[in-house]
């Protein structure tokens, strides 16, 4: 009988019952007396040298409040990256200033270098398309492709830097020779060059900021679609603005999907905070989704060779990959860290490899700035890794399930140390193999392709073998690697008098269900009522200084320094209970929310012990405050490492090269699992991504730099039309063995395992269907590549 | 300006606006009935559907004095009458079909248009009319579920859960 309540019960998400009757409250919902609105203008060129801004026409006009342009932001900090890398040669990266508004020089269509702000939305669009006319930009040429920016010296996307490279970085530098040696020695080498596609995140709600400044208190406001208000904070306050923290509250309310692209901190919030101090009103502004398309963080943008040394059986003995990861024009706060460390220290995926190095050269383009998104760097591993151990398959004729058998790690490897520095805590990879095989009937597959056969249709199956290092993340180790903040969490655990419970914690729910899964898990611990337990998130004034969402380290991070702050809780009630139960405190066993001496029937409830904490007339104040709220931060030991294994069956039309994903199987190992019901939702949304990736997504900016696919019309989302229904599995379990959950983290491993899948489905069929010369094709594995490729 | 006049979820509304105000806007701004979401610019993410007379509509590309007269609901309009959740927003709490809930009055919205339309609709059915809503989180998966149990129908069997 399944749990109906606390850990493991698919308790219903109690987020839904204002999200269903249309009363969330996302930024863009909030009407503020005395507001006005700022709109920005935006670059329509890729490259340009600012000449000139003529205000005055702009400001001149009806409801135009103020005017601003880069000139006014020119002496406040830029908005830094969090991650510094070093090149091989030792020499740190290139990081060029990211100013609130550009000046001198625009770097990408949508790059923002003026805003008005007015009375109205419609004044305030009006008066910014004055000054757009008004504004005097001398385009450059544009600098997209990635190997033309690294090989033209003379054109500079930031002048100061010659070869548009932020970095040429090697992990592990000290191994190359060795890997060479062993590549060179190995008795068969396969090598594949491949693109990982650059996409869009495309959030459903667009991103809003409002600023507020209270000229009687000096305070500010900033309410924003933020996934880490903390963070945000201290960006914009510390390094941007240099507003005192204490001054400025940072609210992130409902939020509709961030999938990083909230994660960073974007000029358009500071923005309105100046301006809300310069007018001493409320300034808002929301993004249309134009503008989302132009200036929101775009992920993936990878160009990479891999190359796999292996026997001829298929036992993999080394792999190396050089990869061109774009960054953009401008570097986004984890822009550096997701195509290194999110990136490099996967490569040797699940396997049991003697020798991986890794090679990134990061490039400056004319382009939307890039970084994290759902998955982040292991997404780009991942997919090279099992394409190119497909590819293996394929070059030496052997079975893709039994060659994968015989490179994963086995149970009794761990803690496995990784020749690209990381060690994996625990695992069973064969399990989840063997269970996903299960799940799809790969024995039955020659029957259903036969089948399609009768309908016309080839019909292929693709595997992928996956890991992720997430729950990020250990801040001893990423201080090694360069990040320059910790990544640990917070959350303070309030009882109040009358025994019922608000937790604040550090972790921001934009989808994830932290209200329900977090109250899972306090309520199972104290042995009280879901209902009487509050998760509050989202806001500076009220949370502890948390770093907030992404990395899938909601639960793993933030929920054990949760747990945590409970268990003080419990250590606290216990002294509580010994005073007014006259016992010694190490006599005191605490279960199911009542404390008692052990051996007896005394005992006190939790609600007792509250109560008491509060109106303490019979308590030990000599020794003990009273109250009973316990804050816990929590640093963790290391990576948390879900991993699984997942089947993709296509159907592959010759006629028009049209894909239909037509089943889909995953086999996770997460760890313990705290509410199935959301774990399994988190994966039906990764792998709808992952396909989405795989199928359709696609960023196309042209040889000028204008972005193509700027708009739903031209960048094609997965629709409910373009998936199947997706078989979820979660029962191997290997639990963390290092946060006392044993929790891994599932938001992005979707959107991980997913696009290989997909992709050597695809190439399944064509070699099935006699296609045999195609080896590869680039994702999105659209109709007219697939076409192409068959004829071609 | 203009003085529009109509009934939005059964309550007679007035309000100044100007030829190019959305419905949408008119909504959210001019009625504080901020449900109603606004996704996108070129009415593709459905985020923003709403009944006119009974019809789904994108209200971001109608023109509220365009539908002076109309009879308007929207999400907050769709709980029963003691306010307790519909037997659709009730599917979709149940199936989890909703995360970030951005999308989900469009979905709610084009849900019921649906089953007002087609009962029982099949997977198929069900993934052809909601191809004009579009959602992030979901993979759709459990969306399409709740739609399916929202007609009555058993969804026990459906994928493997």
């Amino acid at each position: 009988m399944p749990k109906d309540h606390g850990i493991g019960a698919s308790s219903k998400r109690r987020e839904d019952v204002r999200f269903l009757t249309g009363r969330g409250v996302y930024t863009d919902d909030m009407a503020l007396h005395g507001q006005t609105y700022a709109v920005f203008v935006r670059s329509t060129v890729a490259h340009g040298r600012i000449k000139s801004i003529k205000t005055a026409n702009a400001a001149g006009m009806p409801g135009v409040l103020a005017v601003f342009t880069g000139e006014d932001f020119k002496d406040v900090g830029g908005n830094p990256a969090g991650w510094l890398i070093n090149s091989r040669d030792g020499t740190p990266m290139r990081e060029p200033k990211r100013p609130v508004l550009a000046y001198s020089k625009v770097r990408h269509v949508g790059d923002a270098y003026a805003a008005v702000v007015a009375e109205t939305y419609a004044q305030a669009r009006d008066a910014a398309e004055q000054l757009a006319a008004d504004s005097e930009i001398e385009e450059l040429p544009a600098i997209i492709d990635m190997k033309a920016a690294v090989a033209d010296p003379s054109n500079r996307v930031h002048d100061e830097i010659p070869d548009n490279l932020c970095f040429d970085w090697g992990w592990i530098e000290d191994n190359r020779a060795a890997v060479d040696a062993a590549m060179k020695a190995a008795p068969h080498v396969v090598t594949l060059e491949l693109v990982n596609n650059r996409l869009v995140p495309n959030a459903m709600e667009p991103r809003a900021s409002i600023g507020e400044y209270n000229p009687g208190t000096g305070d500010y406001k900033l309410t924003t679609t933020s996934q880490n208000p903390h963070l945000t904070r201290l960006l914009v306050a510390a390094f941007v603005l240099g507003i005192p923290e204490n001054k400025l509250q940072v609210v992130a309310p409902d939020v509709g999907g961030g999938f990083g692209s909230k994660i960073y901190h974007y000029g358009e919030e500071a923005l309105v905070l100046a301006a809300a101090k310069k007018l001493g009103r409320p300034v808002r502004w929301t993004a249309e989704r134009s503008e989302s398309f132009l200036t929101d963080a775009h992920g993936r943008d990878h160009v990479t060779k891999i190359e796999l040394g292996c026997t001829k059986d298929g036992q993999i003995l080394a792999i190396r990959t050089e990869t061109l990861a774009n960054v953009g024009a401008y570097l986004s706060n984890f822009s550096t860290a997701t195509p290194t460390f999110l990136h490099g220290t996967l490569m040797a995926g699940p396997y049991k490899v003697p020798h991986v190095y890794v090679n990134v050269k990061t490039v400056f383009t004319n382009t939307a700035p890039v970084d994290a998104y759902r998955g982040a760097g292991r997404p780009e591993a991942t997919y090279s890794l099992e394409r190119v151990i497909d590819k293996m398959c394929r070059e030496l004729n052997l079975d893709p399930f039994e060659v994968r058998r015989k490179n994963l790690l086995t149970p009794d490897q761990f803690p496995y140390t990784t020749p690209v520095g990381l060690v994996y805590d625990t695992g069973n990879y064969q399990a989840t193999l063997d269970r996903v095989m299960a799940m799809a009937d790969v024995a039955g597959f020659e029957k259903r392709a036969a089948e399609s056969k009768k309908r016309g249709k080839l019909r292929g199956m693709g595997l992928s073998t996956w890991i992720e290092a997430c729950g990020i993340a250990p801040s001893h180790l990423v201080g090694v690697l360069g990040s320059r903040v910790g990544l640990y969490d917070a959350a303070t655990v309030r009882v109040n008098a009358t025994g019922n419970i608000s937790v604040m914690t550090g972790a921001h729910s934009h989808g994830q269900g932290h209200e329900t899964v977090f109250a899972q898990i306090v309520a199972e611990k104290l042995g009280i009522p879901e209902s009487s337990v509050e998760i509050v998130h989202g806001d500076t004034a009220k949370i502890p200084f948390g770093m907030g969402s992404y990395g899938s380290r909601s639960l793993a991070v933030c929920g054990t320094a949760m747990a945590k702050a409970v268990d003080k809780i419990i250590a606290k009630g216990k002294k509580i209970a010994a005073h007014m139960l006259e016992a010694s405190e190490g006599d005191i066993t605490f279960e199911n929310g009542k404390f008692q001496v052990a051996g007896t029937d005394k005992a006190k409830t939790f609600g007792e012990i509250a109560f008491s904490a509060y109106v303490p007339h019979n308590y030990p104040l000599e020794t003990l405050e009273p109250g009973l709220e316990e804050t816990a931060f929590y640093d963790p030991a290391n990576f948390t490492y879900p991993a699984g294994a997942y089947i993709c069956e296509v159907e592959v039309d010759e006629g028009t090269g049209k894909v239909d994903v037509v089943a889909f199987h995953c086999a996770d190992d997460f760890g313990n699992v705290m509410n199935p019901m959301i774990v399994e939702g988190q994966v039906h949304g990764g792998v709808g991504q992952g396909i989405g990736q795989a199928l359709c997504e696609f960023t196309a900016y042209d040889e000028t730099g204008q972005l193509l696919t700027g708009s739903y019309m031209d960048y094609p989302m997965p629709r409910a039309e373009d998936v199947p229904f997706y078989n979820v599995d979660y029962s191997c379990q290997t639990p963390c063995t290092h946060n006392p959950l044993g929790v891994k983290g599932c938001g992005e491993a979707g959107a991980i395992g997913s696009p290989p899948a997909v992709v050597n489905a695809v190439i399944d069929a064509l070699h099935r269907g006699g296609h045999t010369h195609v080896t590869h094709i680039d994702m999105p594995v659209s109709p007219s590549r697939v076409w192409s490729a068959i004829n071609g | 300006m203009t003085k529009v006049s109509m009934t939005v979820n059964g309550k007679a509304v007035s309000g100044e606006v100007e030829g190019r105000t959305l419905l949408s806007s008119f909504l959210r701004e001019g009625l504080g009935l901020t449900g109603t979401h606004v996704g996108c610019d070129t009415s593709q993410c459905g985020a923003c559907v709403v009944h006119v007379d009974g019809k789904p509509v994108k209200s971001c590309t109608v023109f509220a004095a365009d539908v002076a007269g109309a009879s308007v609901r929207t999400i907050e309009g769709m709980a029963n009458p003691d306010g307790s959740l519909s037997v659709i927003q009730q599917a979709f709490q149940d199936h989890h079909g909703l995360q970030c809930g951005f999308c989900t009055p469009g979905m709610v919205m084009s849900t019921a248009a649906l089953l007002a339309e087609n009962p029982k609709p099949t997977e198929a059915e069900v993934r052809h009319y909601l191809d004009g809503n579009i959602c992030r989180c979901t993979g759709y998966h459990n969306i399409v579920k709740a739609v399916m149990a929202a007609s009555g129908q058993d969804v026990s069997a459906l994928a493997a859960e």
